[in-house]
């Protein structure tokens, strides 16, 4: 593959200099030595490139080697070294950023190993802010939709006292101001921020301010009505069921989902009816062995084939 | 040590004028004076890193200094990483050095 120039620059044989000119520059772009500092791949992808480019956009040494009389290398020059190597070496001191090169303690380096490179005491030197922490706390789903505080102990033997407000997603990043790393010579602490993943519930789910649940009512209650209970993140509310309902029925409580916080309005809660035999009534069944309704059952399967 | 007749021969894509503007904006920065310049090995690489910015790369004319003072504040940078961890080697006991690469996540 080193050998042949058109599979380097990713171009069929008959590609014409603009063709061959647009995929070297892409491939320069990406393997660049400059902007690969410490590849030494891109940098070998970038001299196999370059040296692929000078021989099929000299329209005279790509006929040669269309021809066959110079290889894939035939118009290597003696390669020369590129900025990259001498930039990093001491002779690149020459292209010092500012001028003349600074020694370790220069402004640009200063700010980043105060303590090692100044020798400054820990007491001394000038303030600093803290670092802020990060932390990862798991809620339970009914405290993240109602709003809590959760106790979290830290690493170190801090405890800290995190609020939950109501409403809280999955993901959420809660950030407790000054309650991160402590600050160097009078400067403030920094903050601690706390990611928070919400464990799934057994029957609510959750989009956004609504809550979801599945209902279980007997047959009875479908077909005739009645007031049942329904669980709800605040507690249990009743419900009317109207008659003749069946599984799949949607009923919506309106303000029963997450409650309202912020510029957020309470959201609701959608409620869908599955109707659950349970253990068969014997009389029910006989009833249904002899059963011959005046209109026959329409079949639920008719459009599955 | 090349002179600016060598550089020129080399780097046919130079305008006439084009690398004393570069002298005087301090992108390329030979020995010697005026009239007398006297090129190693990192300008050349030099000039052709402006070339390939410019040329290759896209960069317009307006930008090269940005690009050019980041590239050169980058390296600097590297230099002295370079150089840290020379002098690391050559004086930090070995349970030190452990003991930092544990503290780096190493």
């Amino acid at each position: 593959m080193a050998d042949d120039p058109y599979k380097l620059l990713g171009v069929a044989k008959d590609a014409t200099a603009e063709e061959i000119r647009k995929a070297y520059r892409k491939l320069a772009k990406k393997h660049h030595p400059d902007l690969n500092p410490g590849n030494k791949a891109a940098e070998e992808t970038f001299k196999l490139v370059s040296a692929a480019n000078e021989l099929l956009s000299d329209p005279e040494k790509r006929a040669r080697y269309d021809r066959g009389e110079i290889d894939g290398s035939g118009a290597e020059k003696p390669q020369r070294q590129s900025y990259r190597h001498h930039a990093e070496s001491g002779a690149g001191a020459r292209y010092a950023h500012g001028g003349a090169e600074q020694e370790f303690g220069g402004e640009n380096f200063e700010d980043l190993f105060s303590t090692i490179f100044t020798g400054r005491a820990a007491g001394g030197g000038r303030p600093a802010r803290g670092q802020d922490e990060h932390y990862a706390l798991t809620a339970e789903f009914l405290d993240a939709v109602n709003g809590t505080t959760s106790r979290l102990s830290l690493p170190d033997g801090r405890i800290l006292d995190v609020k939950i407000p109501p409403g809280t997603e999955e993901g959420s990043v809660l950030r407790l101001r000054g309650r991160g790393g402590a600050g160097r010579n009078g400067g403030p602490a920094g903050d601690a921020l706390i990611e928070i993943s919400i464990l799934p519930h057994k029957f609510f789910t959750r989009d956004g301010q609504d809550i979801f649940l599945d209902l279980p009512v007997t047959i009875s209650e479908a077909v005739l009505g009645g007031k049942v209970t329904v669980p709800t993140p605040a507690g249990q509310v009743a419900m009317t069921i109207k008659p003749h309902s069946d599984t799949g029925t949607k009923l919506r409580l309106a303000g029963r989902g997450v409650p309202a916080h912020g510029k957020r309005p309470a959201g609701a809660l959608y409620v869908t009816l599955r109707v659950v035999l349970g253990t068969v009534d014997p009389e029910l069944e006989a009833f249904l062995k002899n059963w011959k309704p005046a209109e026959a059952q329409k079949n639920p399967r008719a459009e599955m084939g | 040590m090349f002179t600016i007749e060598n550089i020129l021969l080399v780097f046919q894509e130079l305008q006439p004028g084009e690398l004393e503007r570069w002298i005087g904006n301090q992108w390329v920065r030979p020995e010697g004076k005026p009239g007398a310049w006297r090129f190693h090995d990192i300008d050349m690489a030099r000039i052709r890193l402006i070339l390939d910015l410019r040329d290759t790369m896209d960069v317009e004319e307006p930008a090269l200094p940005t690009v050019l003072s980041l590239l050169d504040q980058l390296y600097d940078m590297r230099r002295r990483m370079i150089r840290l961890n020379e002098a690391m080697e050559q004086t930090l006991p070995t349970e030190f050095r452990a003991a930092l690469r544990a503290h780096l996540g190493g």
